[in-house]
């Protein structure tokens, strides 16, 4: 039987990594995240296991380009500004096509911000750095989801080659919740033939690996738009195949709201609330923030008139939103300047949401 | 063993160095120092157990040559790259990095002493040409006083640009640093120390000591917009004036100053 344990979301991290099977870490101190690399730093070598703090998240970034490249499954986690600092790598971690696991603890910013919860790097995530790039990107909801979505994060970044985002927050990763501690098998993955181990492991071939894909001379491709042609049709795949989301009564809904991460249960809360007052609301939560959950936006924007975006931020997700809905519903963002509170403690709470609703129907 | 066949045998291909035309503008010895530390690979026999983490410029053309499994690291990031390759491999593994001097001792100085600062046990070969060469020419950390580059037209200018950086020292001063020294490549002889000093770097690393770091003076006479005879006599005249040979480390273990419990 599983063992059911009550844990913050940020050791949930930790346990999804042992369960995963993750063998190597590499962080650095970051409010609000600091018991990740904590529960790192005190269950890994326990479990003959490696755990290195660096220097910097640069450094971090770079030791898991190593380590990944190496073959082992190894992960790193940082909050908001420092995630900024490791862009650079995980552009060339997609170059290089290396899978490894990075999550992403939100906090308010911009520039140093705050140390508390926000949703302002939904752009970062998505959208990434320089070149033409996609990495999966998972948002977890719940305590639970934190651990599994490490263990779903490993096996889709092997399986496609790719670096996988673990977008959480700092309200998501202080919160305690019961786990339930399980292995998830997904099924067989490739060899990592590829992998630097020495060369005397493939008979005295050497892996040749690199994050220059212009630069071909001994790498996968041919030739720069080879790689280009190679990786688009990843990410085409991964965009057709990987999409995640849950539906909430959404077939007799009047007013759908699109929410993820921790303000996702606030906007669920109030969903239920206004179900018990015969309110048609109903609720989209995108878990893969890349690949979008297009295609059910679409549809339901050509059955409702409205779509409610809740995010703590003051407007990223809903973007996409609108991008999805094409203007055939309307779109609005209840966000950030409706916290309770005007400060950086302040959250987006049912109650608030429920008005916005009542003034929207 | 007879002269003859001595000789025969140091001129022989290196099984390491893949047989290739060499990357690098005629006249420059980078394709040197990939042929020494491919001769230190053959002689240690670590080949198929080794791993080349690149730096980003010319040096980095070494992935061309030597024959071992082998990445691109991030510019500047090389240590960290290097570090976590290592971590991820049985301890036998031997991981080892070339760097530049704009690699190493502008953008990547403060990843290389945190892998060192972390007890990494790595080599570095640090090619040290007074420049940026890649990139067409542009003033290093180690470029000299008065060297005209195509950042500093008029020339180094010591109170706008500091003075040239001293690597092989700098490194020697940390305690987690068991060998640092600094070589050219002008002659045999100086070919011969060359080589003994990457042979003990890596030494210090397969016998699991410490860090081992070698600066190698460079010659890079089509970036300094010279004849390759003129730019082995630029080096010996002025570089060698600012940056002196010599062993300004070599130990067997890593003095720890205290310890608590």
């Amino acid at each position: 039987m599983s063992e059911k344990i009550f844990v913050t979301g940020n050791e949930a991290i930790g346990y999804g990594a042992i369960y995963a099977d993750c063998t190597h870490y590499f962080g650095y101190p970051i409010t609000p995240q600091n018991e990740i690399i904590e529960f790192f730093a005190r269950e890994f070598p326990k479990a003959g296991r490696c755990f290195v703090q660096s220097g910097s998240e640069v450094s971090s970034i770079n030791m898991l380009i190593g380590a990944a490249a190496a073959g082992v499954r190894a992960m790193t986690s940082t909050a908001s500004t420092a995630f900024s600092l490791m862009q650079e790598g995980l552009s060339a971690l997609a170059a290089a096509e290396l899978p490894c696991v990075v999550v992403d603890l939100q906090r308010g910013g911009p520039g140093a911000g705050t140390t508390q919860t926000a949703q302002m790097d939904y752009f970062q995530v998505t959208r990434g750095a320089h070149g033409d790039y996609y990495n999966i990107v998972l948002a977890p909801s719940y305590v639970q989801e934190n651990c599994d979505f490490i263990q779903l994060g490993f096996y889709l970044s092997d399986k496609y080659r790719q670096p996988v985002i673990v977008l959480t927050d700092g309200l998501l990763g202080q919160m305690k919740e019961d786990v339930v501690l399980r292995s998830i098998e997904f099924g067989p993955l490739p060899e990592k033939e590829w992998a630097l181990r020495g060369s005397a492991s493939r008979g005295y071939k050497r892996s040749y690996l690199h994050n220059y894909p212009g630069f071909g001379v001994f790498g996968r491709y041919a030739n720069y738009l080879d790689y280009l042609k190679g990786a688009n049709e990843k990410y085409q795949e991964m965009a057709s195949s990987e999409v995640r989301y849950e539906a909430y009564e959404i077939e007799d809904a009047e007013i759908v709201l699109v929410s993820y991460g921790s303000t996702a249960r606030a906007a669920l809360g109030a969903l239920h609330q206004a179900r018990e007052e015969g309110m048609k609301v109903g609720m989209i939560r995108p878990i893969t923030l890349w690949p979008f959950p297009m295609q059910v936006i679409q549809e339901t924007a050509s059955k409702v008139g409205k779509f409610l975006v809740v995010e703590d931020s003051i407007g990223q997700m809903v973007e996409d939103v609108k991008a999805a809905v094409e203007g055939r519903a309307e779109v609005h963002l209840l966000g950030i300047f409706s916290r309770h509170l005007p400060n950086t403690s302040g959250m987006i709470f049912p109650d608030t949401i429920m008005q916005e609703i009542r003034r929207l129907t | 063993m007879s002269g003859e066949k001595k000789k025969k045998r140091d001129y022989l291909h290196p099984k390491s160095i893949l047989k290739t035309e060499t990357p690098y503008c005629s006249g420059c010895q980078y394709g040197v120092v990939d042929r020494i530390i491919g001769e230190v690979i053959d002689e240690l026999d670590i080949q198929g157990r080794t791993v080349f983490v690149a730096g980003v410029g010319c040096h980095g053309l070494a992935q061309l040559l030597v024959d071992t499994d082998t990445i691109l690291a991030l510019h500047g990031r090389a240590g960290a790259t290097a570090g976590g390759i290592k971590w991820a491999l049985d301890e036998d593994s031997v991981v080892f990095t070339i760097q530049g001097d704009g690699d190493l001792a502008a953008i990547g100085i403060g990843d290389t002493v945190r892998a060192i600062n972390r007890g990494e046990k790595l080599t570095t070969i640090f090619c040290n040409n007074a420049g940026y060469g890649t990139t067409g020419g542009q003033m290093a950390p180690t470029s000299l006083l008065g060297q005209i580059t195509t950042t500093t037209p008029l020339g180094r200018d010591a109170d706008k640009t500091g003075l040239p950086f001293h690597v092989a020292e700098f490194l020697a001063t940390l305690p987690g640093v068991v060998y640092s020294a600094r070589h050219c490549l002008t002659s045999l002889a100086t070919y011969n120390r060359t080589k003994r000093a990457i042979k003990t770097a890596f030494m210090k690393q397969i016998d699991g000591i410490g860090y081992g770091f070698v600066e190698i003076l460079v010659a890079t006479s089509t970036c300094w917009k010279m004849s390759p005879q003129e730019g082995l006599k630029w080096l010996e005249e002025h570089m060698m004036a600012e940056f002196p040979l010599g062993e300004f480390k070599d130990t067997d273990e890593v003095v720890i100053k205290h310890q608590l419990g």
